[in-house]
This record gives C-alpha cells, sequence and structure tokens, in this order.
C-alpha cells in the first residue's frame, strides 16, 4: 500500500497476530479524541496487516507533536460483539498499535 | 446504569440501540450551497495549515449531545470549525452564537 | 431528508467567513474555486477504475496493492489525499464499507459522500446488522458469504472492487463502467448486467 509510511519503530504484531484491543475509557478522565469505536475495546481479533505508520490522531487534535505509531487491519467475528448476526460475518477496524496488545 | 459500564461518547455510534429500529433512508440528495460553502472552507483552512481534520473531529465530538443531533452535517463542522478559529486566536469569539 | 440549514447556522457562517475575509485569512475566490474542484470529483472515476481492472490483470493488481497509485493512474490529483485501499469482493467475502465516528469516504474517487453514508442510522446499524440493512436495501446475499463490515477509522479511505457480473464478456470498458454504481463502490449493491 502506499502508506505514507514515515520511519517508525518497525510493526510490533504481524498478519495472523491474535490481539485484544485494550479496554481503556480514555473519555471518562477528560477531553479526548480517539479513533478506536467502544464496541471493539476489551475484544480479541486477528491482524490482516499493518497499513503503514501515521501520526497518532490522539495528537494531532489537539495540534500537539504527534508521533508516529503503525495502523493495523484488525479482523473481528461480528457475533460475539454483538450476540447477534451470522456467524462467520466479520468486522474489519482499522486501530493503532498503542490500542492493541498480545492475546 | 451501573458506574462501571462506560457509555461511548455521542458520536461513537457503531452499533448504538438508539437508531437500531430507524431505516437507513435513500437520501440522495446532493450537498447545499451551505454545505458545499462548508466543505470548501474548511479544505481552504487545512491548506493554509490552519486547522487539521483531527481538530475539526475533536471540534465535532465536544458539540453536546443534544446539539450533536440537531444539528444537520455540515451545521457539525461549521461549530466545530468556528471554535477551532477562536480557540486559535484567528478570529474574535464574537463569532461564536 | 437532510433538513436544511438551520437560520443561526447560516448566520454564523456569514459571522466567520466575514471575520476570516476581514483578517485576510481566506478570499471569497478561494472559497469558489476549492467549491468548484471538489464539485469535479465524482463516482465515475471509481467506476472506471473498477472496469479497467476487471479487462487488465495489471491494472487489478495495482488498484488492489496501491489505491492511490491506481487513482493518479486514471489521472486523478491524490497530492494530499488519504491512502486509498481498495478491497476485493470474491464469491465467497463481501465488503461493506461504513464509518462509525465520522463520515469517512474516499471523496478523490466518488465525490461527495452521499447523506445516508453519513446519517446516524447508517453509522450506528451497518456494523452490528449488516444484513438487515442490506436486506431493506434489495441486497440479499447467499448465507454462504462473509459479509466483512470495514469500519474506516482512521487514515485510510476504502473503496469495494466489486466482481464483475456474468454477461458481460467481451465489453468495452465504457461500457463496463457504465454497470459500476456509486452504491456498489461502498457494498450497499452488486454491479448487474441489465
Amino acid at each position: 500500500m502506499s502508506a505514507p509510511a514515515q520511519a517508525a519503530a518497525p510493526a510490533r504484531f504481524a498478519a495472523g497476530a491474535t490481539v485484544r484491543v485494550k479496554d481503556d475509557w480514555p473519555e471518562r478522565r477528560g477531553p479526548c479524541h480517539i479513533r478506536t469505536p467502544h464496541y471493539i475495546r476489551g475484544r480479541t481479533g486477528t491482524v490482516v496487516r499493518p497499513l503503514g505508520a501515521f501520526p497518532n490522531p490522539e495528537d494531532l487534535a489537539f495540534a500537539r507533536p504527534a508521533p508516529t505509531r503503525t495502523l493495523y487491519h484488525v479482523l473481528f467475528a461480528q457475533e460475539p460483539l454483538w450476540h447477534e448476526g451470522k456467524p462467520g460475518d466479520t468486522v474489519m477496524v482499522e486501530v493503532f498499535e498503542h490500542w492493541l496488545e498480545e492475546a | 446504569m451501573p458506574d462501571d459500564i462506560p457509555v461511548p461518547a455521542t458520536h461513537d455510534m457503531g452499533g448504538i440501540a438508539r437508531f437500531h429500529c430507524t431505516p437507513v433512508e435513500h437520501d440522495e440528495a446532493p450537498p447545499d450551497a451551505f454545505g458545499r460553502q462548508v466543505d470548501a472552507l474548511r479544505q481552504v483552512l487545512a491548506g493554509k495549515k490552519l486547522m487539521t481534520v483531527d481538530e475539526l473531529r475533536r471540534g465535532i465530538e465536544s458539540i453536546p449531545e443534544g446539539e450533536y443531533f440537531a444539528l444537520g452535517y455540515y451545521e457539525r463542522w461549521l461549530r466545530s470549525i468556528a471554535l477551532l478559529m477562536v480557540e486559535k486566536g484567528i478570529v474574535e469569539k464574537d463569532v461564536l452564537p | 431528508m437532510a433538513a436544511p440549514p438551520r437560520a443561526d447556522s447560516l448566520a454564523l457562517l456569514d459571522r466567520l467567513m466575514a471575520a476570516l475575509q476581514a483578517k485576510g485569512v481566506v478570499t471569497p475566490a478561494e472559497i469558489a474555486e476549492r467549491q468548484a474542484n471538489t464539485d469535479k470529483a465524482s463516482p465515475e472515476t471509481g467506476a472506471r477504475m473498477v472496469a479497467k481492472a476487471w479487462t487488465d490483470p495489471a491494472y487489478r493488481a495495482l488498484l488492489l496493492s496501491d489505491g492511490k497509485a491506481a487513482a493518479e493512474a486514471m489521472g486523478v490529483s491524490m497530492a494530499g489525499a488519504p491512502p486509498l485501499g481498495v478491497l476485493e469482493n470474491t464469491p465467497t467475502r463481501h465488503h461493506l464499507v461504513v464509518c462509525t465516528l465520522c463520515s469517512c469516504y474516499p471523496r478523490a474517487v466518488l465525490g461527495y459522500p452521499p447523506n445516508w453514508y453519513k446519517s446516524f442510522a447508517y453509522r450506528s446499524r451497518a456494523v452490528r446488522e449488516p444484513r438487515a440493512v442490506l436486506a431493506e436495501w434489495g441486497l440479499n446475499l447467499s448465507d454462504s458469504v462473509e459479509i466483512r463490515v470495514v469500519d474506516s477509522t482512521a487514515d485510510y479511505r476504502w473503496m469495494v472492487l466489486p466482481m464483475r457480473p456474468a454477461g458481460t464478456e467481451g465489453w468495452e470498458e465504457a461500457r463496463l463502467a457504465a454497470l459500476v454504481t456509486r452504491d456498489s463502490l461502498v457494498g450497499v449493491a452488486v454491479p448487474a448486467a441489465a
């Protein structure tokens, strides 16, 4: 992909890695801007692939210096997220590395 | 609701119950003159490095829930752009409602 | 339908534009020029890219590996645009694009997002009950097809590469492109040979 892959730390997770999204709720601590939707927090998914590195939007939103972070496409089974839906259907979300931990 | 079940932010809409029974209306109307002007204004200000799309989003997300749902799409953009221009000291705050 | 802007919003835009002009920050000509440029983007671009990918394996490979370069190869200026990712539908996988947090949309190749894409109902429901949303719009996919909802949450913009419909063998690119609707590039429809 033509991600404007800026010099950043090498991607911590490879395609196929099982990852857990941090169960963190910064919106309870004060003003913030985050791109990790609520419905995947605390959930386990699979890395589809790294998408390159981008300045952290959590800093850009407040015009702060923004270090680059690796962005991943992470795949989740749909049914466990909602307790409804057809098994086999999935949701794929762009998630920054600092929101992910090994699972 | 117990305190330990976090409530998603207003804009964080994936899967929320509020619109569970609302059909997706086939609205194909093109943006009106107001929307197109706000859209162009955002692009011009971004091109001049006076704001980023991330700041735009943060401003939209700060709109109180009642207004967030009451305002149209580009009305929310405009609220955010105006707030940012005041916050950055580019225009005076008497611009705001 | 989307309501017209409120009087207080029109007044706010007037005040903000007047203040920005008074400070020498923007001119009406700049706004008009940018608006004219934005108005030119349309789903015909995405449709041409798809039709070319259906007929040219090398272009298909480029489209799937680097959407931005593939758009530029069609003469679209992508300077300053976010990266464009392209998602390939197959007989066993159908992609549906949504942005639950705002309304991220591949505007460079599809133009302005339609109102329904920005609607609260689409943003909340597409990710949770995609089959119900698609069925309401007349698209009933087989249970053997995985629906992969793509929540456009960060720096990429996503476009779907739909499957080429049966019965279009030998068609020229322009005729194929006419089959590719905006909806099929978002994933709420699939192209069909009439």
